[in-house]
C-alpha cells in the first residue's frame, strides 16, 4: 500500500471502506464486512459501517499494527494503518486511546514487556507526528501477557507482535 | 511459629559401634559437578512417644526422605527392604542390619503431642563407622508446623553430611496460572519449597508477575495491572496487606527486587518506549536513575553485599548481561556466548549468576561465574526462565512453559550440576517462583 497524504487517505476511508480490509483478522470478522455494497443512507449508527462508530475504528481502518520479530520499527503497512487511525481520532476527537504493545511468546517476560514498550511508543509517536494530541493517548505494554493467537509458530507470533489502539470515551462507546 | 532448638544428651549407643572400622574420616559427600553415586540413606518411621503422634511419626520420616532423596545426591532406602525393627529412639542401634542393606547414614528419631503442641528427637548416625553424626537435636513447635520441623531435620541431616548450607526449611512466592494462553488467569500463591500448604495472596482479577521475597522473607515485590497499567506493589505475607510503590503517571515499572538490606528496590521503569533501571527507597520512595540509554535495560539484581547489579541490556544489539555498581554507571558485559541471554540472577553465595539464555530456537537455564566464564547450561526446552536461587546457592528453581496451543506453564528445579531435575507439584499451572531465605 502506498503512503498517502492523511487529508487524501482520509478522504479515500470515508469513500471506499472495502478497499482498505480488516487485514488482520480482529475478532475474526474481517470476512464480514457490513459496510461492503450497502449505501450510505443504510447505516447503523455504532455499527462497523457507521464510520464513526468504533466498530467502524477496529474493523475498517484497522486498529492494530504488526512488527518483525524483536522489532519496533513501523512497517509500510503499519504506518499506512496508523495514518487512518489518525484521521478517524482527527475526526472523532471526543475519543481517547490507550495504544497496548505486545510481544509474541519468545523472549523473556521482562525483555517482552519492555519490547512492548517500545511498539507501543512507537505507534504513539507515529499518530502524534500525524497531528493526534499526546494528551488523548496513553501507552501500556502487555509484554508476552495477552497473545491473541495461542499456537506455537510463526504465523501466530506474526499476529501476537502488535501494537493495538484502543478507543476509550466518545459518546457512543 | 517459634522453634526452641535444644541440644539432647546423648544417650551410650557404644554397644554396637565396632569402632576403627578402616574409615577415612567421618561419612561426608562433596557435592560437585560430574558427581558421584548418590549416598543410600534410611529413615525409619519415628518412635511415637505419645499415643496420638503416630500418624506424625511416620509422616515426619516420609517428608525428611522426600527432602534429602529430591537432592539427587541421596539415595533412599526403602522400608520393606529394613532388617532390624526401629521402635525405640534410645535403643542402642543394630549397625551390621543396617549395613547389610548398604545404608551409610541413617536418621532415627522419636515425636511427641501433647494437646498442640508437637517434640521431635531426632539422631544421624554413620552406619559404616558405627558413631553419632553429630549431636541429636530436638525442635518443638504446633502440629500444623510438622512439615517445617520434618524440613529443619533433613536440612540437618544435609548439613552435616554435605558440609553445605541446608534449603529444606524454605518457602516460594510464585504466579499461579489457570487458562487457555489467550486468557490465562494468574495469581500470587506461596508455598512450602516442596509443593505443600499452598495459600493464595491475590486473586486473578489483574494481570500478576514476577513476585520477590524480601531478604527476610516477611514481604514480597510484585508487578500487577491492577490500574491497568504495570506498576509494582509489595505486599506483607503475614497481613496480606498490599501498597504500591509510586510512579510518575505515563510511566510503566516492572521487574522489581529487594537489596540485600530490604530497604532499596531496583526496578525497570519504561517511559517514551526507553525501558531503563532505577532504585527506590523503599521507604521514602525517592528514587535514583541508575542506567540511561535507548536500550532496553531490565531484570536487575544485586549481588549478595549489595554493592553490584547484574541486569540484562540490549545495547549491543542483542540481549546480554551486565554487571555495573549499584550507584550505576560504567557497566561491564559478561556474557559473550552465542544467543540471547536475560534474566540473570546473583547467587546468595555470590559465585555464580544464573540465567535465561535462548539460542538455536531453544531455552536455556544456566549459569556462570561473575565474570562470565565457565558458563554451563543446566537445562533446554522450548521455554524455560525465570531462574531463582535456593537459599544454599545449590538449587535453581525456574519456570518451563510447553508448546503450542495448549502450552501451559509450570515449575520445574535443577540443581546446579544439571542432573538433577525434577518438576515442582502445584496444585494449578506455576511460574515465575521466587525462593524465599531459609525460614528462621
Amino acid at each position: 500500500m502506498k503512503i498517502l497524504p492523511l487529508s487524501l487517505l482520509v478522504a479515500a476511508i470515508a469513500l471506499s471502506a472495502c478497499t482498505n480490509p480488516n487485514r488482520f483478522g480482529a475478532d475474526g470478522a474481517g470476512s464480514a464486512n457490513p459496510a461492503v455494497g450497502q449505501p450510505l443512507g443504510g447505516v447503523i449508527p455504532g455499527s462497523a459501517n457507521d464510520p464513526r462508530s468504533p466498530a467502524y475504528f477496529n474493523q475498517t481502518v484497522g486498529d492494530r499494527v504488526l512488527f518483525n520479530v524483536d522489532q519496533s520499527t513501523l512497517t509500510d503497512v503499519g504506518r499506512a494503518t496508523l495514518d487512518g487511525q489518525a484521521g478517524w481520532l482527527m475526526t472523532n476527537s471526543d475519543y481517547q486511546a490507550v495504544i497496548e504493545g505486545h510481544a509474541d511468546e519468545q523472549g523473556t517476560r521482562e525483555y517482552n514487556l519492555a519490547l512492548g514498550a517500545r511498539r507501543a511508543n512507537a505507534a504513539q509517536e507515529y499518530l502524534v507526528s500525524r497531528g493526534v494530541p499526546a494528551s488523548r493517548l496513553r501507552v501500556v505494554s502487555y509484554g508476552k501477557e495477552r497473545p491473541i493467537e495461542i499456537c506455537s509458530s510463526e504465523a501466530c507470533y506474526a499476529k501476537n507482535r502488535r501494537a493495538v489502539t484502543v478507543l476509550a470515551g466518545g459518546l457512543t462507546s | 511459629m517459634k522453634f526452641l532448638s535444644i541440644f539432647l544428651v546423648l544417650v551410650a549407643v557404644a554397644g554396637f559401634s565396632t569402632a576403627a572400622q578402616a574409615q577415612q574420616g567421618p561419612l561426608r559427600i562433596t557435592i560437585e559437578e560430574g558427581i558421584i553415586q548418590p549416598l543410600p540413606f534410611a529413615v525409619p518411621a519415628f518412635q511415637a512417644e505419645t499415643g496420638d503422634a503416630g500418624q506424625l511419626a511416620g509422616d515426619l520420616a516420609r517428608v525428611i526422605a522426600a527432602d534429602l532423596q529430591g537432592t539427587g545426591v541421596f539415595r533412599e532406602i526403602l522400608s520393606s527392604a529394613f532388617i532390624a525393627q526401629y521402635r525405640d529412639f534410645n535403643a542402642p542401634i543394630s549397625f551390621p542390619d543396617w549395613k547389610a542393606i548398604n545404608a551409610q547414614a541413617l536418621v532415627t528419631g522419636a515425636v511427641s503431642v501433647t494437646g498442640n503442641n508437637v517434640n521431635v528427637k531426632f539422631r544421624v548416625y554413620d552406619v559404616v563407622s558405627g558413631t553419632n553424626l553429630g549431636e541429636g537435636l530436638q525442635f518443638s513447635g504446633t502440629t500444623d508446623g510438622w512439615r517445617r520441623m520434618a524440613h529443619k531435620v533433613a536440612d540437618e541431616v544435609y548439613s552435616r553430611i554435605t558440609g553445605e548450607g541446608g534449603y529444606f526449611d524454605s518457602r516460594v512466592v510464585y504466579v499461579s496460572e489457570k487458562g487457555p494462553k489467550d486468557q490465562r488467569q494468574k495469581r500470587l500463591a506461596i508455598m512450602d519449597y516442596d509443593g505443600a500448604n499452598v495459600r493464595y495472596l491475590t486473586d486473578s482479577s489483574s494481570i500478576v508477575l514476577a513476585p520477590r521475597f524480601s531478604p527476610s522473607g516477611d514481604r514480597v515485590l510484585y508487578t500487577s495491572y491492577e490500574t491497568g497499567f504495570p506498576r509494582i506493589y509489595v505486599l506483607d505475607i503475614g497481613s496480606v496487606q498490599r501498597r504500591v510503590l509510586e510512579s510518575a503517571p505515563g510511566t510503566m515499572s516492572f521487574a522489581p527486587r529487594f537489596s540485600p538490606s530490604g530497604n532499596t528496590v531496583v526496578y525497570s521503569l519504561s517511559q517514551g518506549g526507553n525501558t531503563d533501571i532505577y532504585s527506590m527507597d523503599i521507604n521514602s520512595g525517592q528514587s535514583v536513575r541508575l542506567t540511561n540509554t535507548p536500550a532496553i535495560e531490565t531484570a536487575p539484581s544485586y549481588s549478595p553485599d549489595g554493592s553490584q547489579i547484574v541486569f540484562e541490556s540490549d545495547r549491543s544489539g542483542s540481549p546480554q548481561l551486565y554487571i555495573m555498581s549499584a550507584g550505576g554507571g560504567e557497566a561491564r558485559r559478561i556474557s559473550f556466548g552465542e544467543g540471547r541471554y536475560g534474566t540473570p540472577v546473583w547467587s546468595p553465595r555470590g559465585d555464580l549468576v544464573a540465567f535465561t539464555k535462548q539460542n538455536a530456537g531453544r531455552f536455556h537455564i544456566g549459569v556462570m561465574r561473575t565474570d562470565g566464564s565457565e558458563e554451563r547450561l543446566l537445562t533446554a526446552s522450548f521455554l524455560d526462565e525465570g531462574p531463582t536461587w535456593a537459599p544454599n546457592g545449590r538449587v535453581i528453581m525456574f519456570t518451563r512453559e510447553t508448546q503450542g496451543e495448549g502450552g501451559a506453564s509450570s515449575l520445574y528445579s535443577v540443581d546446579i550440576t544439571g542432573r538433577v531435575l525434577r518438576q515442582v507439584s502445584t496444585p494449578e499451572g506455576g511460574s515465575d517462583p521466587s525462593w524465599s531465605p531459609l525460614q528462621r
